[in-house]
């Protein structure tokens, strides 16, 4: 099955008690912050806060990312030496602009994964938070093997695009879109920006109804409150997993008699449609609408 | 190995805060813990506490610890990094 991320849940990196718990609620990936949510005084204890819970916590089959300081400051390499060291399963990068500092990631990663003997471990995702970086979103999506996303950053791009933000949302419609077709074209996810008035449950659910229609993956998260409102909008309908079942079991079918041509309803399935009711599935598992047992 | 006097962590639920301040050569390590789970986990807090220090080679020193529940690697966090600042070296990567 296809690792799902329709849920990134941001946690401080200065915070232990949020850290230990975080995965209790259930998000597909788990943020560890080591960049805004952390001062300066403290880069040094949420590094080593962030290190320890990596090796020690039980996450479970969660997918622990953490974000990193800039390499441009003095910890951007400190993070990802401690970080890799502990055996996050993704990097994030913060504000990035151009596939170059995705590269310049890269091989510090390699530079640390060869020193400990696992090479190629670590996978990276950016986060585009600037016009140049929705510019060259799709330079960013591909600069490297290891890239499994793009996520829009929106409170440093609207402030950098001379826009303020609105509930709509219009002023983030090209970067949203723009990220989405990048991902697609570069076979990654696409992760949509946080919300962040907990009080306003019902424009968050319009935002993420939203942000599904456009394509994306997923959307980051800063409350565990979030967690449903992201899982139900993802959730697919009975209707799309009956479809996706009859698809599913024609290709079994179709595999079965060595058949390489697959109709369904008199209708010719192709291999997008497949990946398609495949992800239906994966989500409808995933939403507990499902479980494995009922496919078998 | 010298030391200046230095703390990390905090107060809130499930941290801790570590002051390290140094002590004479061939003193050892005297920790002081306050704990809101003193009575059950006392004994393996100091325990951490011990062999974090230990290992990063911090023998002689006075550590004043308060609890609020922390898990052990918060421990270790916030004892490496008291250690870093008093030794004033990465000593965490030794």
């Amino acid at each position: 099955m296809e690792r799902l991320r329709r849920t990134m849940m941001f946690v401080p990196g200065n915070n232990p008690g949020m850290m230990a718990d975080a995965h209790i609620y259930g998000p597909d990936s788990i943020m560890l912050d080591l960049e805004d949510s952390v001062t300066m005084a403290e880069k040094d204890t949420a590094r080593l806060l962030v290190y320890n819970a990596l090796k020690s916590v039980n996450y479970g089959d969660t997918e622990m990312v953490v974000r990193i300081n800039p390499l441009n400051t003095p910890y951007g390499k400190k993070d990802i030496e401690a970080v890799v060291k502990a055996g996050v399963h993704v990097i994030r990068m913060p504000k990035t602009e151009t596939a170059e500092e995705v590269v310049e990631v890269e091989r510090e990663i390699e530079r640390v994964e060869k020193e400990i003997g696992c090479l190629g471990r670590t996978k990276i995702m950016a986060a585009i938070e600037s016009t140049l970086g929705v510019v060259n979103a799709y330079a960013i999506a591909t600069a490297s093997s290891r890239m499994m996303g793009i996520a829009l950053g929106a409170e440093d791009y609207c402030a950098n695009l001379k826009a303020q933000r609105t509930p709509g949302g219009d002023e983030l419609r090209l970067a949203r879109e723009t990220i989405v077709v990048a991902a697609r074209a570069a076979g990654i996810d696409a992760l949509d920006t946080v919300y962040s008035n907990l009080n306003d449950m019902e424009t968050f659910r319009q935002e993420v109804e939203y942000i599904h229609r456009l394509g994306f993956d997923g959307k980051s998260i800063i409350n565990p409150r979030q967690i449903e409102v992201v899982n139900e909008v993802f959730a697919p309908t009975e209707k799309a997993i009956e479809k996706a079942r009859t698809i599913i079991a024609a290709i079994k079918e179709a595999e079965k008699k060595g058949s390489g041509v697959i109709a369904v309803n008199g209708k010719m399935v192709d291999r997008p449609v497949v990946i398609r009711a495949q992800r239906t599935i994966d989500l409808a598992i995933a939403s507990g609408i499902l479980t494995p047992e009922e496919l078998a | 190995m010298n030391l200046k006097t230095a703390h990390a962590g905090t107060l809130e639920s499930g941290d801790i805060l570590v002051e390290i301040t140094p002590g004479t050569a061939g003193s050892g390590l005297s920790i002081n813990l306050d704990s809101t789970v003193a009575s059950r986990f006392g004994k393996q807090i100091k325990q951490v506490i011990d062999e974090t220090l230990t290992g990063l080679g911090v023998t002689d020193a006075v550590v004043d610890a308060t609890d609020k529940g922390a898990l052990d690697c918060t421990i270790r966090a916030r004892v490496t990094a008291a250690a870093v600042r008093a030794t004033g070296k990465d000593v965490w990567k030794d």
